[in-house]
């Protein structure tokens, strides 16, 4: 047999910078570099290599799949935490433009249609403003887009923030005079506009980005009434399958236009595990120089993929980084959404239950990614798996656990 | 006070998995994987299990009734993860060389270690659905001092409680390690004889614990605990000449057994 050696577990991405590389996201299109390993010059047999290419997306898929179950984890921790002990967040009452329906009347068949009219609505506004988008960024109206995504971010990181600082407060009855509160809220929100928008420490940045998601997702749980927020859950998983997976869908003409132009898609909306340039700002120099850059691209797909590569190499200190995975934010707030909501209503057995559920869709996914290796929704599988298991738990394990619970018994 | 008693009872039951999950699993990113898919698996022996006890609506407070089929089911489903980790260790060791240090090697290098995980899953499951509704209430308000029947008065449900789930989590370990080792390494006879083991051993203690005070149940399941355990660690290849080493810590000199 084998001795207990502790396996150590070291990331080798600096030694293979030619690896293959997924990225999934939802609600701003995606994309996905498939990059083949060089062939040039192996001393070593072909069936070695052809090995080591099998075992590398499984290998990388874990790593993939842990490097975004940790950030997944601690946003779903943030709002968990956040509802349970806040309860600013779980007051109804309030209801945004889009939701004009409230469901107020105790009748089933009202709140059903109260709530599936709210949805169409809200998915109206989505599918709107994605067209939207699709349509700015086909003519290049970058500086408009990167002005919409701007003031979008600066709403997220001062007035939500700020809300959800005054919430906390409150709730633990703290008192804070205002120059302290002026002092934290503008250090925190420009600092998260520089990290998110610019350049920063990618720890910083990857906070910031699960901060944000977590706020925007605290946001939809206080303000959709209760029937609403399941069944937009299951509409946006609907829609993000048809936007991403059909040739006419606005998010994979986003995804298409990208790869084409050889750009990446707006870093203020993706959570990457590596560094990434914000190259919306870049876009516009490379736009001069773009005619250079295509005929230095040798033609065959191999090296011309390398290529694209290495000169999307981001910072010049972390050469060991060169790509990893990447997730939507709509995916993370989502996701939150759903745990967050089932946090709020049921037990922790549900949440337990919605948590593991959508973590295993989270590797699913990711496991159909490393197969398919193009752009692939990320909300479908997780989310039906999240309210199956949400309604199942609410309704069926935990009054049978309860039960157990309660006599002492142990299954 | 309460508050006391909260972090006292989620220490003692989930401590344990907390260290072992935080020292042994956390590291490798297939070993995360395949715990949550472990508890995946219970989660969904549970629901089937609830379905069966919602549908039979009569005997809905006659638990004896619901128990032994909810063992079985949880029995079942190990089997199937069994299976599961045995089709994917034969699929990587087609893949994975022989001779690259990867994490991969986990699942080929020793065949317990998905066994161990298995049971890890399957047991941190259990326990978390035992004792998160106790524990959810136990820092609330009016929770301190709950008396039982017992001429001693003592606060004894949550202790009993705590001692239970922690015990489960272990027995889990020591039934997903027998049970992977009797479904993908060993052949008859020895495998019939430890999947019979488990599924007595888990019936026993469960069908136990249906009796009004819990410490009958208490103390079964920790000789229980304390057979698999002894039976888990030969299993997985120890013995007394082990133990011996590792006391004594001569290094480097190690040989195995003679036999």
């Amino acid at each position: 047999m084998s001795s207990s050696t502790r396996i150590s577990y070291s990331n080798r991405m600096d030694e293979l910078n030619t690896e293959g590389d997924v990225e999934i996201r939802c609600g701003e299109g995606s994309r996905s570099r498939d990059v083949e390993p060089e062939r040039a010059g192996a001393p070593e047999s072909e069936r070695d290599e052809e090995e080591e290419e099998d075992a590398m997306p499984l290998k990388y898929g874990a790593d993939s799949v842990i490097k975004l179950f940790v950030p997944v984890t601690l946003c779903m921790m943030v709002v968990v935490a956040t509802i349970k002990s806040v309860s600013f967040y779980t007051e109804g009452g309030q209801y945004l433009i889009y939701t004009p329906f409230h469901e107020e009347s105790p009748d089933v068949g009202t709140k059903i249609w109260n709530a599936v009219a709210n949805a169409a609505i809200l998915i109206g506004v989505i599918v709107v403003l994605t067209i939207f988008l699709v349509v700015l960024y086909k003519y290049r109206c970058y500086r408009f887009i990167q002005g919409w995504l701007i003031v979008s971010t600066l709403i997220l990181v001062f007035f939500f923030a700020f809300m959800y600082l005054g919430e906390v407060l409150r709730a633990y009855n703290i008192a804070m005079d205002y120059i302290t509160l002026a002092v934290v809220i503008w250090n925190f929100g420009v600092v998260g506009m520089v990290c998110i928008h610019w350049k920063g420490p990618l720890l910083l940045q990857q906070a910031y980005l699960i901060l944000i998601s977590a706020l925007m997702a605290l946001i939809f749980i206080k303000y959709l009434p209760d029937w609403t927020t399941w069944v937009i859950l299951g509409a946006i998983s609907i829609y993000d399958l048809v936007a991403v997976l059909c040739p006419r869908g606005p998010l994979r003409v986003l995804v298409e236009t990208a790869q084409e132009r050889n750009e990446s898609i707006f870093p203020a909306l993706i959570y990457s595990s590596t560094f990434m340039v914000p190259t919306v700002a870049t876009m516009a120099d490379r736009e001069e120089e773009g005619e250079d850059h295509n005929s230095s691209n040798p033609e065959p797909n191999d090296s011309g993929s390398t290529a694209r590569i290495q000169e999307e190499e981001p910072v010049a200190d972390h050469p060991e980084e060169s790509s990893g995975v990447k997730l939507g934010l709509g995916d993370f707030i989502f996701y939150s959404v759903l745990v967050g909501k089932a946090s709020s209503v049921a037990d922790w057995n549900t949440t337990l239950a919605c948590f593991i559920s959508i973590l295993v869709g989270l590797c699913l996914t990711l496991l159909l990614l490393a197969v398919f290796r193009k752009a692939l929704p990320a909300l479908p599988i997780s989310i039906t798996f999240g309210l199956i298991f949400y309604l199942s738990t609410a309704y069926v394990i935990s009054p049978f656990s309860q039960t157990l619970a309660a006599n002492q018994v142990y299954i | 006070m309460a508050l006391m008693e909260f972090f006292g009872s989620m220490f003692i039951s989930l401590g344990p998995a907390i260290a072992l999950f935080a020292l042994s699993i956390a590291n490798n990113p297939v070993k995360i994987i395949l715990f949550a898919a472990a508890m995946f698996f219970w989660l969904v022996s549970l629901l089937i299990s609830s379905c069966l006890w919602r549908a039979v609506v009569p005997l809905q407070q006659v638990l004896a009734f619901s128990v032994p089929f909810a063992v079985i089911l949880q029995e079942m489903f190990r089997f199937l993860y069994c299976l599961l980790l045995k089709k994917a260790s034969v699929g990587f060791e087609k893949v994975v060389s022989p001779d690259k240090d990867d994490t991969l090697k986990v699942l080929t290098r020793n065949p317990h270690t998905m066994g161990y995980i298995a049971g890890l899953g399957f047991g941190v499951g259990s326990g978390l659905y035992s004792i998160s509704n106790i524990l959810s209430s136990i820092s609330g308000p009016g929770t301190v001092g709950i008396e039982d029947d017992s001429p001693n008065r003592s606060s004894k449900f949550i202790l009993e409680s705590s001692f239970m789930s922690l015990c489960f989590i272990l027995l889990h370990i020591c039934w997903g390690m027998l049970f992977h080792a009797a479904a993908a390494i060993y052949n008859k006879p020895y495998n019939i004889i430890l999947i019979l083991y488990v599924i007595f051993s888990h019936m026993l203690v469960s069908l136990l614990s249906l009796i009004y005070t819990l410490l009958p149940a208490l103390i079964t399941a920790y000789a229980v605990l304390c057979v698999s355990f002894i039976i888990a660690f030969y299993v997985a290849g120890g013995s007394l000449h082990n133990i011996k080493h590792l006391i004594k810590r001569t290094s480097g000199n190690w040989e195995p057994p003679k036999d």
